[in-house]
């Protein structure tokens, strides 16, 4: 019985997913007055990719097959581990939150091991941005989380978003805000990498996957839609200001607070330029001095009402 | 079980030097080595099968009365030293079985099993001793057989200066241990560790104990700044060796520095932060050296020191859990440090062999010289990506399992009420975790990828072929062990209750709840996220089924003839990180760029990181100390007469001071 509970939200992460893109897409087209390509247009890519054959370079060897399972594999499971509304909350213990963002790092191992198995200049050096980047986006993150779980006395993050007890609401934009911005480099968005651009010199993520097709590049698709979605649920978790709803209220609150971020994703894509380089790391640098003053006022107990 | 230990430190010693009478024989290597493996896995099934009936109470000693100037030797078990038995005996099944076909065209030399014997039975020693002087004993055997392990191809210039310095740092760290167990010893009269144990040392005393103990204890485990041997040492000894070495030798320093915390008994705050912070500061550093070096069993080494990082910080966590009374987050520090002692003997084993058998079968380690070789290895290949991702602390596999536990004790520590300052230590541990984990999948991409993904970068590499049958068994050996503890962690908690408890001072098992609940959701959910890619895989494998898969170049944008050249390297991978941590890292580029139109030569990037630890702190260190140590240098003049009278005068003050002031 909890196994079940425990799988109904891969299973809606599995549904939903897709329409966060095109959300966001949506969002853009907008902003540039254009028509743009539908909603549903992922579900539409995947449903294609999925009945087609895949081309194999001749350099790759069975890594490069295992990957994209793993990938999906490891992304799906993850998107598990994080409960969709709070009666699904099931398994949790203290540190819970690693195991989410350790599965998320095996998805990356793969990924970035896909891409060099393929022998190409591109494909390596887009898999040595997405390490350096996740590198230095993994501690903010964690300090973020330990933010939340402190001012909340919990060590169970998923404890926390069954807790309906007042916030204090510096803290939550101080711990989401870098959140925001994590979520924006992991998920390879504008200002940090452009999921639309075709110079693969500047591509990270996009430019990993250059040489899948078919399922293959269907799994990776996929992947990083669900990967998108995690990390959108988690900040929609940690800002959702009531919890105590009624099951179907709640659903429909959460999926509402998760296409509003897509929104403001694709209102941040269209008001920025995608970033030099080298200026990414002192973005970074910024959200880590946000979540670490986040998390100093929260151990500090400065700020109490 | 004492009995059973005792006649495994003799058979060792005895097949050590039956090796020797062997040296003629054309099965030297199978015959040492292979009886070795043998009686190690007979002791290692023996000790698993009667582990559960060893408590923490040290109620196996047994003195052995020999008449020695110090009285008698006693040697004893308790749950501490049995479990860092574990990892030694599965080390040297493997690493013997291994070593056996390791040596193709040069000859180690007649006493190199006896060496590795020596080595073996000096660490198993160590952990059976339970007196000052025969630990000490112990410890200089186990120091010297590996120093003569490391020099084994000494013709190398190379070699012999790694094994220089590590022969000055293994004895500056005996220096140190003689003084801590002098320290032990004066207040309560003897070397026995019982006595140890129940002395009452002041606070000043036990502070010195401390730092000392450190200082001894840390040149052995490697962490900054005491690690400069490491990277020096490993690359030059054989694989096996290096793999017993990084694997479980290194351990003996944290044992030490358990077993010297044990023996002064109240444990202070102080101890638990300069843990922390010391833990932190090897984690981070020892993987941004790793990054920036491109010969492969370099690059282990530094990652041996990240490794003690994460162990030393989880023994900060611990300590800091008992002194501010929190059993919870004390036992998830021990349990979670322990565990990762055990779980990074066997992945960086299984990591050494594996670079072992690349440089075995392509004759060289350095990483930017290789390429494709799953294809040719693909054992190997595999077995490495296997503790690969143990290393970097992934799921599925056992790394993750113990930086999971230190990461509840310090997430606990930090949400507690307990004050800021214990808040940000166990924060600084979590964050530190975070950001080891995260550069640490970038080193190991970068080695997995560039050595045994894409394509060979030099012709030499079509020829290559697996390495032979003995040498896969034991790595296999240590995979399946790795692969056990990741999947299923709550099997293992049972033999961490009693040192954790032992550690923590705490008899109850209760305290162990926390770590039984964690394992045991792990277990659950590691499963379920396993048959989920099972799932996956599945699913792909019957939507290719019904479709043509085709072959095609690499897409190089419309360019159709890539070769090896065009690929990334490891300098390149690695460039990111190591340009942005400049500030931390001696980092070295050579450029060669042209500014013709048409260049005529190659162009070429190669960088390296130099540790300037080593480099400009110790070597400079050294220099002052050998300039002020000058100053005496007129007492050694050489001269035998001289000597005799340097000795008629002690004997002389000897006299006068017995006669005179003792009186």
């Amino acid at each position: 019985m909890e196994i079940i509970k425990f799988l109904i939200t891969p299973f809606v992460a599995l549904l939903t997913a897709p329409l966060l893109f095109g959300i966001i897409n949506k969002t853009k087209a907008f902003f540039a007055g254009r028509k743009g390509a539908p909603v549903l247009q992922l579900y539409f890519d995947l449903y294609r990719l999925f009945h087609k054959s895949s081309v194999i370079s001749k350099t790759t060897s069975g890594i490069f097959k295992f990957a994209p399972v793993i990938v999906f594999g490891s992304t799906l499971a993850a998107s598990a581990m994080i409960p969709f509304i709070s009666t699904l909350t099931c398994f949790h213990f203290t540190a819970d939150f690693i195991l989410l963002f350790y599965l998320l790092g095996m998805a990356r191992f793969f990924l970035i091991l896909s891409a060099m198995d393929t022998g190409s200049a591109f494909e390596g050096m887009g898999a040595s941005r997405e390490a350096f980047f996740s590198a230095l986006t993994e501690p903010i993150v964690f300090v973020s989380i330990l933010t939340i779980l402190h001012s909340n006395h919990s060590t169970s993050l998923f404890a926390v978003f069954t807790l309906c007890g007042d916030k204090n609401w510096i803290i939550i934009l101080l711990a989401s805000l870098p959140l925001f911005v994590a979520m924006l480099t992991e998920n390879a968005r504008i200002p940090f990498d452009d999921p639309n651009t075709h110079l693969e010199l500047t591509m990270i993520h996009e430019v990993m996957i250059l040489d899948n097709s078919g399922v293959d590049l269907a799994l990776f698709e996929y992947a990083s839609s669900l990967k998108l979605w995690i990390f959108n649920l988690l900040i929609v978790k940690i800002i959702m200001p009531f919890n105590n709803l009624g099951t179907l209220t709640e659903i429909i609150t959460t999926l509402l607070f998760m296409f509003i971020i897509c929104i403001v994703i694709g209102i941040t894509e269209s008001v920025m330029a995608r970033s030099r380089l080298i200026k990414i790391p002192q973005l970074l640098y910024s959200a880590a001095v946000i979540a670490g003053l986040g998390f100093f006022l929260s151990i500090s107990n400065v700020i109490k009402w | 079980m004492i009995n059973t230990l005792l006649i495994y430190i003799s058979i060792t010693v005895i097949i050590g030097i039956l090796s020797i009478l062997l040296f003629r024989n054309k099965r030297f290597h199978y015959i040492s080595a292979s009886l070795l493996s043998l009686s190690s896995f007979i002791t290692l099934v023996y000790s698993l099968y009667h582990y559960s009936s060893i408590n923490h109470l040290d109620i196996l000693s047994k003195p052995f009365s020999w008449s020695f100037p110090f009285g008698e030797f006693t040697v004893g078990l308790d749950a501490l030293s049995l479990f860092f038995m574990i990892p030694l005996l599965i080390l040297v099944v493997a690493c013997s079985l291994y070593g056996a076909q390791y040596f193709r065209d040069h000859h180690p030399g007649i006493l190199h099993w006896f060496n590795y014997a020596m080595l073996i039975s000096g660490m198993a020693m160590v952990l059976c001793a339970r007196n000052g002087i025969l630990f000490i004993v112990a410890w200089e055997i186990m120091s010297f057989a590996s120093f003569l392990l490391v020099i084994t191809d000494s013709e190398k210039e190379s070699v012999r200066r790694a094994g220089w310095i590590y022969f000055i740092t293994a004895h500056i760290g005996t220096a140190f241990l003689l003084v801590t167990f002098l320290m032990l010893a004066a207040p309560v009269h003897s070397f026995e560790f019982s006595a140890f144990a129940n002395g009452h040392y002041s606070p000043l005393q036990s502070n010195l104990i401390f730092v000392f103990a450190l200082i001894a204890f840390g040149m052995k485990a490697g962490f900054i700044p005491f690690h400069i041997w490491l990277p020096l040492a490993h690359p030059a000894a054989p694989s096996h060796v290096s793999a017993v070495m990084s694997g479980i030798m290194i351990k003996m320093g944290i044992y030490g520095i358990l077993r010297s915390i044990l023996f002064i008994g109240s444990y202070q705050a102080w101890w638990g932060m300069l843990f922390i912070i010391m833990g932190s500061i090897s984690g981070i550093l020892g993987v941004l050296f790793a990054i920036g070096q491109h010969d492969i069993k370099r690059l282990l080494a530094y990652h041996s020191v990240e490794n003690i990082g994460i162990i030393v910080s989880g023994i900060g966590v611990g300590i800091l859990g008992v002194v501010y009374h929190y059993p919870v987050i004390a036992a998830l520090g021990f349990a979670g440090a322990l565990l990762h002692v055990l779980n990074h003997s066997l992945f960086k084993a299984l990591l050494f062999l594996g670079a072992g058998a690349v440089i075995r079968q392509t004759g060289t380690g350095r990483i930017d010289a290789l390429g494709g070789l799953i294809k040719k290895m693909p054992w190997t290949a595999y077995l490495f990506l296997i503790a690969a991702v143990a290393i970097s602390g992934l799921p599925f596999l056992n790394g993750f399992i113990s930086e999971m536990f230190i990461y509840g004790g310090a997430i606990t520590g930090t949400v507690g009420d307990s004050g800021t300052l214990f808040s940000a230590m166990n924060a600084i541990v979590v964050i530190s975790f975070a950001a080891i984990g995260g550069l640490a999948v970038a080193c190991f991409t970068k080695v997995f990828g560039i050595v045994f993904l894409g394509t060979g970068r030099d012709k030499t590499l079509n020829s290559i072929k697996e390495v032979p049958g003995f040498m896969t068994s034991g790595m296999i050996f240590l995979g399946i062990f790795i692969v056990f503890i990741g999947m299923c962690s709550f099997a293992i908690v049972p033999f961490l209750t009693s040192p954790v408890t032992q550690l923590t001072g705490n008899d109850t098992t209760t305290i162990m709840e926390p770590i039984i609940l964690i394992s045991k959701n792990l277990t659950i959910l590691l499963g379920i996220s396993l048959g989920i890619i099972l799932l996956v895989m599945i699913v792909r494998f019957l939507l290719l089924k019904r479709h043509v898969v085709y072959n095609a170049e690499t897409w190089g944008c419309g360019y159709t003839k890539p070769d090896e050249s065009m690929q990334y390297t490891a300098s390149s991978f690695a460039e990111p990180i190591t340009d942005t941590f400049k500030t931390v890292l001696d980092m070295h580029k050579d450029e060669k760029f042209s500014n013709k139109i048409l260049p005529g030569e190659k162009w070429s990037f190669k960088s390296h990181v130099n540790d300037w630890i080593l480099n400009n702190i110790c070597i400079a260190f050294i220099k002052h100390a050998d300039k002020f140590l000058g100053l005496f240098r007129w007492i050694q003049c050489g001269k035998a007469g001289v000597y005799v009278l340097y000795i008629v005068a002690t004997l002389l003050a000897l006299i006068i001071w017995m006669f005179f002031i003792w009186k």
